[in-house]
């Protein structure tokens, strides 16, 4: 990694952005929270007893209204930082002091800019689609109102995420849309697994929090501020360590989010939530969070050539290891899931190149935006025709049957493998050159990660959409309504046209005051790494024809598989290791407490129970009731205490 | 004892006794506190039972909010002291209060619990007609004299004197100067808590044999802080706060004695904090308690304990704060663990809370690891701000609680919580809000308080406490969401939870936690002002 090392040199001129306070349009920035936030209050709270008050009959046009306005509302503030100058186009609101002691203080402020205004475009626009879409997929579920009241609270946690002015703020949209999202992950709370899988994403993304949490920790005992700008200029002038430290807590934080190695056990479980759900927060929004923490930390990043390895080798790691488990995999939506980790892995991957990469990350983060919530909704209409049947062996031959499904589902697949002229073929084009100039084994994952993608992605169009049909006897295949279909065309459109963000480079200057910029030169002309990316995406998207076209697909998954399939269907054996190394210790750890505490225990909270088990028996009972018991244990450590005391004086 | 002994005690020349000069504007909040007892007892000897119960609210409300007044008028008329430390007030009374910045906060806070306390206390429209206390704590349980005396409605308007002894000694427990003016607090506030914990008027044997446990384990305690106490003045030879600071900084004689003596003070003063291995008591006993008396106890002893915890260390022991800091940082980490863990277990409301309300223990001990004074968050004001928060929420919660019932009375099994949401999505909102404070989710006073006192102790150096802080509260976390699951997602058992419906009383009570709640999350400016101003403690 020499080349690495220039980075640092180069990379300092985005600290230079100094915020201009806001006027005109973007004074009114902060309803793009409050509208959606209004809205989830209303759904939420209003009219709670009523089982078909008028909530419940218009509750989901007000959640879809709301996404609209708030999506207006970002257009125009877009237009109007279009029309600013480059140097005032990061426009800060301070709405009121959260709190401040002595000389510490957060402020709620709205921090608008470039960046941020990317981000608030694709959540308000893909989500208002997918609002639209849910009015169709969701129309005869009883709780409705609920559910797009959950959808709006997520779209306001998510902007409070992306125009925070201070990691402080920033935390309280992390946490918010990790709320939304167990939420919604669990929305059939009624089925078991829903239920468990929204528990893991939320623990899970527990250990993540952690990180970011302390990583907010340090850089308030360092610089006495968590104001995102201001540490960005003081982390210069503090030492290599300090950096690398809140690089790697920032990068933990933003596994956890993105369900990157070593935290991305939850995403696939999270395909028990709604289509929507999957399509809106796990492809293309929340999980994309770590991606632009990184990006938004660009100035610690930039400090640190440790951290930064440490981010590429992440996306490495899990932009391989998705793809494994995206070819692996029967259900499509846990394909679709293997294939977000992939993706967001090359994210990760170019945002841990530093500036060379960072518009890169944000650019292919868009068009992924588009293409996989493009194709996650084609997948639930899909369902929808299927009786909710999951398994792709199930399907064949639908293209017929489902043509405007098929057809947007196909825009999407050709985007998202790097067929060229498609958006996905510009952004990934882009992360691996950048990586390839970098260094010469993470472009080769990015090469290799490219080919498999084109196989896996042609094995779920293969499966679905043609071939021989082989559906259950009472399955009746067809299209989805308008209102479902609609949002499907939009996101097709843009899945095709999304690559002209690139063109004469206008979103790598959009965003260079706030990443910085850099450009390695290839040892070889860019139209060589192209040609050879597009021949690997034509071997592997060929060996998924000859393997599954030619082929018939047996009606179950066989067990005869080679070794490599059977690790890829048990998602790289990914919550093994989490049991042996987190859930086993925890579980004795609370069994022994739960003896420790031997009155009035009959089983965990929500029925559990079968905690106690015999190997446990020989365990001491402290809490026993007896005051003889108490006044001893008070002896005890009283005892503890004096000695303890007086063996520093001793010492 | 012989002359000279004596002499040696009194100094070497006898002098003329002065008569003491008190000055009674600034400690005029403890004497209403004290006086509005006293009436309280006269009231139960000579007004009709007819009228004993309105007029005892009547007494105990006046006393209480002329008190918080006149607290905010002596807080404002405190001069700035600019020494070594900044602060406000100080000693007052021949020295044996110190009316300082952090006295008068806690003051307040204690006159706003108790306040609360006293509306839940006064409820009498959940048990049909009846107040949570037993009607004659002299009958056996189950026994016709009890049913006689039900009957008859007699009621145990004790209560409310009692309470405001409690609360006196609670508020001259934070603002004590010396070592035996404390020890004397300590017993004003414990011994008529020690009696209301046994007047359940529900599960009369749980309740007074909590009360038991909560006295033998009590004056076991009290003897270890009496013992500590005297080791202290055989070291410093005074119990005055400020001549034992002396000593300490100037190290004169046996060290040993110094040291034991402040482990056993300390021993006294975890086990009314609720720390752990001083806990054990806990559970039992807030599960034990008329709901009410859990509620006033729980935030009041924790707050006038914490408050006297950190006068006694900073400004007694603050030269010897190597000496006692690692017991502290090793007693707060396994406090913190402990109660998060433990927690996860409970299938009973309020031992659950009990258990919340160790583990909080814990993180208060984290604030104590921060600096005494500064610019940034000190001890004192993350402390300060860390009681307010947590007693609010956990005055709520229990306030809730005494809503949730079924036939038996109060249902505190937490399976037969499930589906409350459905019932009563108010109630179920509320006591959501205040898991969610407990948990430190943003937005609440409790993100604000976990905040400032893992700030705190990052001044100080403490790093590895607040980084054990934050993967407890991760844990606890998991735990309080659980509980809201389960009250909002989970079938309900039978016919589910019963919410009975409270007088105006209690819904006040819940109003106002759930306000101060979300309050201190949202704009915790003001208050966070308040405690910094409130400076160092004044000796």
């Amino acid at each position: 990694m020499t080349s690495m090392s220039s980075i640092v040199l180069a990379a300092s001129e985005h600290a230079d952005v100094v915020p201009v306070a806001a006027d005109g349009v973007f004074s009114w920035m902060w309803l793009l929270v409050a509208i959606p936030a209004v809205s989830a209050a209303i759904l939420l709270i209003g009219d709670g007893a009523g089982d078909h008050g008028p909530l419940d009959r218009f509750g989901h046009l007000l959640g879809t209204a709301a996404a609209i306005a708030s999506f207006v509302v970002g257009v125009v503030g877009f237009v109007a930082l279009l029309g600013q100058d480059v140097a005032e186009r990061a426009v800060t609101q301070d709405l009121w002091t959260w709190m401040q002691v002595g000389g510490f203080d957060v402020t709620m402020s709205v921090y608008y800019d470039q960046l941020s205004a990317l981000f608030v475009l694709l959540i308000t626009g893909v989500g208002s689609l997918i609002h639209v879409y849910s009015i169709g997929y969701m129309a005869h579920d009883p709780r409705k109102r609920r559910f797009f009241g959950f959808l709006n609270l997520f779209i306001a946690a998510m902007l409070v995420l992306v125009l925070a002015g201070d990691y402080l703020v920033l935390f309280l949209g992390w946490e918010g849309v990790g709320l939304a999202s167990y939420l919604l992950i669990g929305f059939w709370q009624e089925k078991r697994s829903a239920a468990v899988a929204a528990k893991k994403a939320f623990i899970v993304n527990r250990v993540g929090d952690l990180g970011l949490a302390l990583g907010i920790m340090l850089m308030f005992a360092q610089f006495g501020t968590t104001n995102i700008h201001e540490v960005g200029l003081n982390v210069t002038n503090a030492s290599q360590s300090v950096a690398t430290a809140l690089g790697l807590l920032l990068l933990l934080g933003a596994c956890g989010k993105s369900a990157q190695v070593p935290l991305q056990s939850w995403l696939l479980d999270a395909m028990e939530g709604p289509t929507p759900v999957s399509a809106l927060i796990h492809a293309a929004t929340m999980v994309t969070a770590g991606v632009y923490l990184v990006v938004r930390s660009a100035a610690i990043y930039d400090l640190s050539e440790v951290a930064r390895t440490a981010v590429v080798i992440v996306g490495c790691v899990t932009l391989l290891f998705g793809a494994w488990i995206g070819c692996a995999k029967d259900d499509i939506k846990k394909a679709l899931a293997g294939s977000t980790m992939s993706q967001i892995g090359y994210m990760m991957l170019a945002a841990g190149l530093g500036p060379a990469g960072y518009a890169f990350a944000i650019f292919h983060l868009i068009t992924h935006g588009f293409f996989k919530a493009n194709m996650f909704l084609g997948a639930g209409s899909v369902m929808h025709g299927m009786n909710d049947d999951v398994d792709m062996r199930h399907y064949g031959a639908l293209r017929k049957l489902m043509p405007l499904t098929f057809i947007t589902f196909a825009m999407g697949y050709l985007a998202i493998i790097g067929f060229p002229g498609f958006s996905g073929f510009f952004s990934k084009d882009r992360i691996i050159e950048s990586a390839f100039a970098t260094n010469f084994w993470a472009g080769l994952a990015a090469l290799l990660g490219a080919g498999v993608t084109a196989f896996y992605m042609t094995r779920v169009m293969i499966l679905t959409f043609f071939g021989e049909r082989r559906w259950r006897e009472d399955v009746h295949p067809h299209e989805s309504p308008k209102i479902m279909t609609v949002p499907l065309i939009v996101l097709a459109a843009l899945s095709v046209v999304g690559g002209a963000l690139t063109f004469s480079d206008w979103i790598e200057d959009w965003l260079t005051p706030v990443t910085g910029s850099e450009h390695h030169e290839l040892g070889v002309p860019a139209w060589v790494i192209t040609l050879i990316i597009v021949a690997v995406v034509a071997v592997g998207a060929s060996l998924a024809y000859v393997l599954f076209a030619r082929r018939d697909v047996p009606d179950t998954a066989p067990q005869q598989v080679s070794v490599f399939t059977r690790a890829g269907r048990a998602d790289l054996y990914g919550d093994a290791v989490n049991e042996a190394v987190f859930m086993r210790p925890g579980q004795y750890l609370t069994r022994s407490l739960v003896y420790v505490d031997g009155t009035g225990i009959d089983g965990a909270v929500t029925g559990t129970a079968e905690l106690v088990g015999d190997g446990a028996r020989g365990l001491r009972r402290l809490q026993t009731g007896f005051v003889r018991t108490y006044a001893a244990e008070i002896f005890g450590g009283a005892l503890v205490l004096v000695l303890a005391l007086l063996a520093v004086n001793l010492a | 004892m012989s002359a000279v002994s004596v002499q040696a005690i009194v100094g070497a020349a006898p002098s003329p006794i002065e008569a003491p000069d008190v000055d009674y504007a600034t400690i005029s909040p403890l004497l209403i506190i004290l006086g509005a007892a006293v009436l309280g007892v006269l009231v139960e000897a000579f007004v009709p039972r007819a009228y004993r119960f309105v007029t005892q609210i009547a007494v105990a409300v006046v006393g209480v909010v002329a008190a918080f007044v006149a607290t905010v008028v002596v807080g404002a008329g405190l001069d700035t002291v600019d020494g070594e430390v900044t602060g406000r007030g100080g000693p007052t009374a021949m020295g044996s209060l110190s009316v300082d910045g952090p006295a008068v906060v806690t003051w307040a806070m204690l006159l706003f619990f108790g306040l609360l306390g006293v509306l839940l206390f006064a409820e009498r429209r959940l048990d049909g007609g009846l107040s949570a206390f037993t009607s004659q704590a002299s009958t056996p349980p189950g026994s016709a004299d009890e049913r006689h005396a039900t009957r008859l409605r007699i009621e145990h308007s004790e209560v409310f004197p009692l309470a405001m002894f409690a609360l006196g000694g609670m508020m001259f427990f934070a603002s004590a100067n010396d070592l035996l003016g404390m020890f004397v607090a300590l017993e004003v506030l414990s011994l008529p808590l020690y009696l209301m914990c046994g007047l359940a008027r529900r599960r009369r044997l749980l309740s007074q044999e909590a009360a038991m446990k909560y006295f033998l384990l009590g004056a076991f305690s009290s003897a270890f802080f009496l013992y500590g106490i005297a080791m202290v003045y055989g070291y410093a030879g005074s119990f005055g706060l400020a001549e034992i600071s002396t000593a300490v900084s100037s190290q004169i004689g046996g060290q040993n004695l110094l040291l034991a003596g402040m482990a056993l003070i300390l021993v006294g003063l975890l086990f009314k904090v609720a720390a752990v291995p001083f806990h054990a008591w806990t559970p039992d006993v807030y599960q034990g308690a008329p709901t009410p008396v859990t509620a006033f106890m729980a935030a009041g002893t924790k707050a006038a304990a914490f408050v006297a915890m950190l006068r006694i260390f900073f400004v007694a022991f603050g030269g010897a704060r190597w000496d006692w800091a690692p017991a502290v940082w090793a007693i707060a980490i396994i406090t913190m663990l402990f109660g998060a863990i433990a927690s996860i277990a409970q299938t009973d409301v309020k031992r659950m809370l009990a258990y919340s309300s160790i583990a909080h223990a814990g993180f208060l001990l984290v604030g104590m690891a921060g600096l005494t004074s500064g610019d940034g968050v000190t001890s004192v004001s993350a402390v300060l701000f860390y009681l307010v928060a947590y007693g609010a929420a956990a005055i709520g919660a229990f306030a809730v609680v005494t809503l949730v019932r079924d036939a038996g009375g109060e249902t505190t099994h937490l399976g037969r919580w499930a589906g409350l949401g459905k019932e009563s999505p108010v109630l179920a909102v509320a006591f959501t809000i205040f898991l969610l404070s407990f948990a430190g989710i943003p937005l609440t006073g409790g993100f604000i308080s976990k905040w400032s006192v893992f700030a705190a102790a990052w001044d100080g150096g403490a790093w590895p406490l607040v980084v054990v802080g934050v993967v407890a509260s991760a844990l606890a976390l998991f735990f309080y969401i659980r509980v809201v699951v389960l009250l909002f997602f989970a079938p309900p058992q039978g016919d589910g939870p019963t919410v009975a419906v409270p007088s105006p009383l209690t819904w006040s009570v819940v109003a106002i936690t759930v306000a101060v709640t979300i309050v201190l999350g949202v704009l915790p400016g003001p208050l966070l002002d308040l405690v910094q101003q409130a400076g160092a403690f004044v000796r």
